[in-house]
């Protein structure tokens, strides 16, 4: 429990720096941002009028003022207004964070479905056939950027064989078969080397040669024994494939014209929409972050050897 | 270290070196001008003539992959260079100095790590604007992290050793023993980490490339080349794929040798 606390008291000053410096990105890039408005009507502007727009705005005070002004709002859900479609960032972020999280969710659960599997085979079958295929597809599936992925994809199961829509229209399972193949390729490639070393590991242990000389069936060790201790490194998995993935569904969805917020970052990247684009830095990082947090705790959850240790060491 | 090097070590050592130095020899290598633009030559098929088609403009495919090689590889060499001495030489430091300068400098390289990273380099790149040197930057930014952590941990565990103390009491500066004593005996995990680094970090700068924060046309680069072309993809998928395969090919020669030069370093 004092683990627990002191690990969330340590995400505070964590969360203000991201917010701090999402802010001073935003104040960086968008200084002009009054003048540019202005110019924009297409009417000549004086200095007088640039210096209204800008008090009105909050623009003339101190900066750290204006980072507490923005940060007050913050905390009500007021991030303030999209450059470009004039609406509520905080508003149209949520209306796109449905569709991430469903693309989120089918690419994790397609990667558990391949990598566990083909990294328990991998490692039964260690340095046979089996295994060697298994590992060079691992490793062409690494050495593969997404958006190639992406585009093979889209060329071979889309236009060649019509089998997937090449652009999303809804948030249908045929719509989202592509992307979600994308993302999967990616991370299980990685991931079922983890789940490889892990049941390499666990099979060399003295236990296994125990149950064996008991008479216990291989499969009913694999299946008992050997994955619950790969529990935690799935777990830990799937929490390295939230960071990768946020990143990540950016370029994929932004391909299928999937209508989440990786999409919408990168639109409002080329518009230049620094509203938008702060939003979505932040709440990426601070998914992030709490994303870690509940994996750290879980751990322990889990694992009480690793509650053993900071114990000792408190 | 005095191992024999192995004949997968020569052989991947040898590939990766000849596409450096094809990148390096690029303008050499093109059988025709990459940047020549000829419409009646628009989209032709791959042929004996030309070996990856052309694209919208007539440009021979085959000679802008070699020419964006240099935009590809060449930064992403030059980006692993800059975090690798950045990374080290910061958490070298730390390791050796340790108190309050290691403990400020390690809280903000665990504040970079806490970040996702290409969120992160979207965000700096979007920033900064479009541009090689500028996707570089942003990568190089929210990387370097990983190199101080291993330094630093390398630097810790050879500092206590006793060869260390003796060229203290033989009178050597911190410089000297940084630089003579320290760095030779951490430069293999090191090396390894960057290494394995290269195709990783390829792939991300095509990437944001490929975003459009990267390179910026008529540059031609592999991620913003199959960009441009993405609209043709159902036509003329020549000028999308092969840029993609160029990416793919080096990255797999990179990777491999990672993977070579990691098991000849640190056997497990």
């Amino acid at each position: 429990m004092k683990y627990s606390i002191k690990r969330i008291l340590q995400l505070i000053p964590i969360l203000i720096a991201i917010t701090f410096l999402s802010f001073a990105m935003m104040r960086l890039a968008g200084s002009d941002v009054v003048e540019q408005k202005m110019l924009n009507t297409g009417q000549v502007v004086s200095e007088a009028q640039l210096q209204a727009a800008k008090a009105e705005l909050g623009l003339d005070k101190p900066f750290l003022v204006q980072y507490f002004v923005w940060f007050g709002k913050l905390l009500h859900g007021d991030m303030g207004v999209s450059y470009v479609s004039g609406k509520d960032v905080f508003e149209t972020f949520i209306s796109k964070l449905p569709a991430t999280l469903f693309l989120t969710v089918t690419s994790i659960l397609l990667t558990i479905v391949i990598s566990i599997p083909l990294g328990i085979i991998s490692a039964v079958y260690k340095n046979k056939f089996w295994d060697y295929l298994i590992r060079f597809i691992s490793f062409i599936g690494n050495s593969m950027p997404n958006f190639f992925v992406s585009l093979v994809l889209m060329y071979f199961l889309g236009i060649r064989l019509g089998w997937f829509p090449i652009i999303s229209k809804d948030m249908s399972l045929s719509a989202v078969a592509m992307p979600t193949f994308t993302l999967a390729i990616a991370m299980s490639a990685k991931y079922l080397r983890q789940v490889r070393a892990t049941v390499l590991d666990e099979l060399s242990k003295d236990y296994i040669l125990g149950a064996k000389s008991r008479g216990v069936k291989f499969s009913v060790i694999l299946w008992k024994s050997v994955m619950r201790e790969c529990l935690v490194t799935i777990i830990t998995l799937l929490a390295l494939s939230i960071g990768s993935l946020l990143g990540g569904t950016a370029i994929v969805e932004s391909i299928f014209m999937w209508d989440g917020v990786g999409k919408m970052a990168v639109d409002a990247i080329n518009m230049r929409d620094y509203p938008i684009i702060q939003a979505y830095v932040m709440w990426m990082a601070i998914i992030y972050v709490t994303v870690n947090l509940i994996t750290d705790l879980s751990y322990r959850l889990l694992d009480p050897r690793i509650r053993l240790e900071d114990t000792s060491n408190e | 270290m005095n191992k024999k090097p192995s004949k997968k070590l020569i052989v991947f050592t040898i590939m990766a070196a000849a596409l450096i130095l094809v990148s390096i020899f690029a303008d050499r290598l093109c059988p025709y001008d990459p940047y020549a633009q000829d419409l009646s030559l628009s989209y032709n098929a791959p042929s004996a003539e030309h070996l990856m088609g052309t694209d919208t403009y007539g440009r021979d495919m085959f000679s802008r992959v070699i020419i964006g090689a240099r935009a590809s590889i060449l930064s992403t060499l030059a980006l692993v260079a800059i975090i690798t001495i950045f990374g080290t030489a910061v958490g070298v430091i730390c390791g050796y100095c340790g108190g309050k300068v290691d403990s400020v400098v390690m809280r903000i390289s665990d504040f970079f790590l806490a970040f996702p990273g290409l969120v992160f380099a979207l965000a700096v790149a979007a920033l900064l604007g479009g541009g090689i040197i500028n996707a570089v930057f942003a990568l190089a930014v929210i990387s370097w992290p990983k190199y101080s952590r291993v330094a630093r941990s390398q630097t810790l565990s050879v500092k206590s050793l006793s060869f260390i103390q003796a060229a203290r009491l033989a009178g050597d500066s911190p410089v000297q023993i940084i630089v003579r004593h320290i760095l030779p005996n951490i430069l293999g995990p090191i090396l390894v980490t960057s290494m394995l680094d290269i195709g990783t970090m390829m792939m991300e700068l095509a990437g944001l490339s490929f975003l459009g924060l990267g390179a910026q046309p008529p540059i031609a680069e592999w991620g913003s080349m199959m960009s441009n072309g993405r609209s043709m993809l159902q036509t003329y998928p020549w000028v999308v794929l092969s840029p993609g395969f160029a990416i793919f090919v080096s990255v797999v020669i990179f990777n491999l040798l990672g993977d070579t030069v990691r098991d000849y370093l640190d056997p497990k």
